[in-house]
């Protein structure tokens, strides 16, 4: 039960994008096309999850016995940035599909805001293992759903006309606000 | 812990993750011909989709591992199937150099309106709602879905129709598959005399919903000499397999409805 509230909490009440103000320079980037989000949604997906077992270890087994606590940010970016590095190498030699089909997102999110943000929620809540990861996989889930929706939305935009002033940019800050509006009802639901 | 040991430590956690990239990048990277970088720069990079393949570079990959031929690139006309066939040591023919032509003349003054059409600015959408709001059901329904599909802008929306500039055109046929009406084609830069009417209708159905449509009169066939044009029931067609029509002034100017236009194609923009 405690996990299942985990999940739903990241994905709807403590949204990353759309209440925790996490990953915006993405969610506005690359929401034009729902082919596109989705290519993103799987790259954060993968990411985030990796990064939050990757940060945990780092955390548990360096910074802490080392008493560096304080320096989590810069040894977080550090590691995520080789981390994800490592992933497209990898991925490019033994899955070139899935690289061809995340590669050109991979680079993108390497020092994500929502990326680095899981990491250091995780130990401001001091999640142990298994929690981080499923936190960072549902912080992503949560991610993907607020990109996929915005891209939708988006798309239907394309095809309105909106008043001239409120075409291009404006039109869809002020959709992604409503849709933060409309996150906001999951409050207090966990 | 002084400041010292912190950038050791934090040094150590960088070199660590560095040696471990190098080393994974050594072990195992993938090779990449080196040739696919150069054709990738021979091409002219409109990722246009004209070659079916998805841009520039995966074009260019395709050719060099020998999936494609080198003369698909209707953008880059011969100087780059000339390159490419340097690369590859594959010979190629560049294909005739063509633009896509409106194969309709039904502005907003020729053709009759039959409704105004307030919905979303989409052709494809206007065409399954009645039609659209021109009376012709073969003419152009000018919003513009084919200026939106054109990766160079060469396409202008003036008086509620869609036409073609030539020089920026580079015959990627992107335009052709997404009217819903099927009245863009590509065809020779060499050929100058068009129909610009797709309405295959009798005279005088034509001449009701507009006064540019081809009324199917046959004078510029017999003017041609029944060489590159026929009738094709009651309107004219232009045979772009075969040699362009010699005389294009003189047949031009027989069309009693102006459909029959003189073109000049030739001019490629910066890319001749």
């Amino acid at each position: 039960m405690e996990y299942v509230l985990l999940v739903i909490g990241a994905v709807f009440v403590n949204n990353f994008v759309l209440s925790r103000f996490l990953g915006i320079c993405p969610f506005l980037g690359v929401s034009k096309k729902i082919k596109t989000a989705m290519g993103m949604s799987g790259a954060v997906i993968f990411v985030m999850t990796a990064a939050s077992a990757v940060t945990w270890s780092v955390q548990r087994f360096i910074l802490v016995p080392a008493g560096l606590e304080y320096m989590q940010t810069i040894a977080f970016i550090l590691v995520i940035a080789a981390f994800v590095q490592l992933l497209d190498i990898l991925m490019k030699r033994f899955v070139p599909p899935l690289h061809a089909a995340l590669g050109i997102y991979l680079p993108l999110i390497t020092t994500n805001c929502a990326v680095l943000g899981v990491a250091v929620l995780n130990t401001q809540e001091g999640y142990g293992f298994v929690k981080s990861v499923l936190f960072g996989f549902s912080g992503a889930l949560g991610f993907s759903l607020a990109l996929l929706l915005f891209a939708g939305l988006r798309e239907r935009l394309d095809r309105a006309q909106p008043p001239k002033a409120f075409e291009g940019v404006a039109i869809a800050l002020v959709t992604a606000g409503l849709l933060s509006l409309a996150f906001m009802g999951f409050s207090g639901l966990v | 812990m002084s400041i010292l040991g912190t950038a050791v430590v934090i040094g150590l956690i960088g070199l660590v993750c560095g040696v471990l990239l190098a080393y994974i990048a050594g072990r195992f990277s993938v090779k990449e011909d080196p040739r696919v970088e150069e054709a990738i720069a021979v091409l002219p990079g409109a990722n246009c989709g004209g070659c079916g393949f998805a841009g520039c570079a995966s074009y260019a990959k395709a050719v060099i591992t020998g999936d494609a031929p080198v003369d698909r690139c209707s953008a880059g006309g011969a100087a780059v199937v000339d390159k490419l066939s340097k690369l590859t040591g594959r010979s190629g023919s560049a294909s005739e150099p063509k633009a896509a032509v409106v194969m309709c003349g039904g502005d907003n003054n020729a053709a009759k309106q039959k409704s105004v059409y307030n919905g979303i600015t989409d052709c494809g959408a206007a065409n399954i709602v009645s039609g659209g709001p021109k009376a012709c059901i073969y003419g152009c329904l000018g919003l513009g879905t084919c200026a939106r599909a054109c990766p160079k802008n060469a396409i202008r929306l003036e008086g509620g129709i869609a036409s073609v500039d030539p020089a920026l055109c580079i015959g990627c046929g992107q335009c052709v598959s997404v009217c819903p009406r099927g009245l863009i084609r590509l065809v020779p830069r060499s050929h100058r005399i068009h129909v610009l009417c797709s309405s295959p209708e009798k005279g005088a159905a034509v001449r009701k919903v507009c006064s540019k449509g081809c009324i199917g009169c046959g004078l510029c066939v017999k003017a041609e000499g029944g060489v590159s044009m026929t009738m094709s029931g009651a309107i004219a067609r232009i045979e772009y397999d075969k040699a362009p029509v010699a005389n294009p002034e003189a047949v031009a100017g027989k069309c009693p409805s102006k459909c029959l236009v003189n073109l000049d194609l030739s001019d490629r923009g910066e890319r001749a």
